[in-house]
């Protein structure tokens, strides 16, 4: 009797398992490919924001490479670069890189280089700072992140690329002196990379291969 | 003992029971997102959501399950309807996602859904059981919303802000400016602002129901000595 209990107790387990496990695989199946569109339009989103489409005539997204350097991009992940081309002319590129010590974890960069060098534009893409103090860093919530715009390395000197508690030029919150400080810094060191790599980070990769689909509905 | 109705489900929800004043379950969540009103908002709806489902799947299935494994059952019924919502909010309501971030999983760990599917639903028709998850849960919403509207006013001096992040561009204009110039008060906004905010709404409850009481006893004397008048007149 108690065997055949546990068998029949087992049976309802096993069954609610897989009810349950079909509820998720459904919907993840119903839903998957609308996230993934989602995270691909809002990577394109601050792709445009900071590189205009205007200025290239290529897809960035299809022309992109993956480079990995611990030291200056903040991860040993590799990163991405989307690669903007007027006729096939190098125009900007935008690299993912990562600020390892803000205030709680990783906070990822989108940071737009123009060909010169200076910054076209620099995005949070995702963060965890504290919500109402370091999170002004999020475009969404303060226009912080453009004071970026049009900064390079030699139109700022080494001792301006601080935030302003430091002696730079860089505002930081009240009550928030480390998250602005480690983007401050990861950017600097972004720039310096792009400045070491910038033909090989413009030649390297494949030829752009031309993608349907990805570039409908922008432009 | 004697079904409750249910406008008295509703009221213990909202009111008497309530999960964040009276139970202080989900405390987690609760702590975490008040720090201003929308985000408050946004789990508290999620978590409405949440409730009203579990508690209804988990009446119909009441029947079903042997008490020995129904813990086990509900674990994996809430974890998966969980994660269906988070899946769902994720790509239909993407704003809202970037907004509420990892907080929407960590509604599995709000003990007051098992807590209501042990409570109340495994005991109760699937109707009851469906009001007393709104209520609960409507119960939790307020009370995450007045927590975080009360840190954003004391923390940073506004109301609804980055409200667009949940209702759309047109939102943006909710944003009240409540002190103008105002330096911020960075307590209110940090975890300890929110035990010491919770703190104080519970205190203020439990003042509001002691006056209550007070009033109601009061009316019971007064009515006692009318009909004590009445009668003494009437002799």
């Amino acid at each position: 009797m108690p065997l055949k209990k546990m068998l029949l107790s087992a049976a309802l387990l096993g069954l609610f398992a897989t009810l349950g496990t079909a509820l998720v695989a459904y919907t993840y199946e119903y839903t998957h490919e609308r996230i993934a569109q989602n995270e691909r339009d809002a990577l394109l989103r601050s792709l445009h924001a900071i590189i205009p489409s205007s200025r290239h005539d290529n897809d960035p997204v299809a022309d992109s490479i993956e480079i990995s350097d611990a030291t200056w991009l903040g991860s040993n992940k590799p990163q991405q670069v989307y690669r903007a081309r007027q006729q096939g002319k190098p125009v900007a590129l935008a690299l993912t890189a990562v600020a390892p010590d803000g205030y709680s974890d990783d906070i990822k960069l989108l940071i737009g280089i123009n060909y010169d060098g200076t910054l076209a534009g620099v995005r949070v893409t995702a963060h965890a700072e504290t919500p109402g103090l370091g999170d002004k860093i999020d475009e969404a919530r303060s226009d912080w992140i453009h004071g970026f715009a049009d900064r390079s390395l030699s139109n700022t000197t080494a001792k301006q690329w601080q935030v302003k508690k430091d002696g730079g030029v860089f505002d930081q919150f009240t009550g928030a002196t480390v998250t602005p400080r480690a983007i401050v810094k990861a950017v600097r060191k972004a720039l310096e990379y792009y400045q070491q790599h910038r033909d090989e980070l413009f030649e390297a990769g494949e030829p752009p291969v031309q993608e349907t689909g990805q570039e409908t509905g922008h432009g | 003992m004697a079904e409750k109705s249910l406008r008295q489900i509703t009221r213990e929800g909202l009111w008497g029971n309530n999960v964040a004043f009276v139970q202080i379950l989900g405390l987690c969540p609760l702590l975490a997102v008040s720090s201003n009103t929308i985000n408050g908002l946004g789990l508290g709806l999620a978590t409405l959501l949440t409730l009203v489902l579990t508690n209804t799947t988990v009446s119909a299935i009441r029947h079903l399950i042997r008490p020995d494994i129904r813990i086990p059952v509900f674990v994996m019924l809430i974890a998966s309807i969980v994660t269906a919502i988070e899946l769902t909010i994720n790509a239909f309501f993407n704003e809202l996602h970037a907004a509420l971030g990892i907080f929407i999983p960590l509604i599995v760990t709000n003990c007051s859904v098992l807590g209501r599917a042990e409570a109340f639903a495994s005991k109760n028709s699937i109707v009851r059981s469906l009001i007393d998850g709104l209520a609960m849960g409507l119960g939790f919403a307020i009370a995450l919303t007045l927590l975080g509207a009360m840190r954003e006013m004391l923390g940073a001096g506004t109301l609804f802000d980055q409200a667009h992040l949940m209702f759309g561009e047109g939102a943006r204009a909710l944003r009240l400016t409540v002190f103008a110039d105002y330096k911020g008060f960075l307590l209110a906004i940090l975890p300890p602002g929110a035990f010491i905010g919770l703190g104080l709404l519970i205190a203020l409850k439990n003042l509001i129901d002691q006056q209550l009481e007070r009033h109601h006893e009061a009316a019971m004397a007064r009515q006692a000595e009318t009909t004590g008048m009445a009668s003494e007149a009437g002799q």
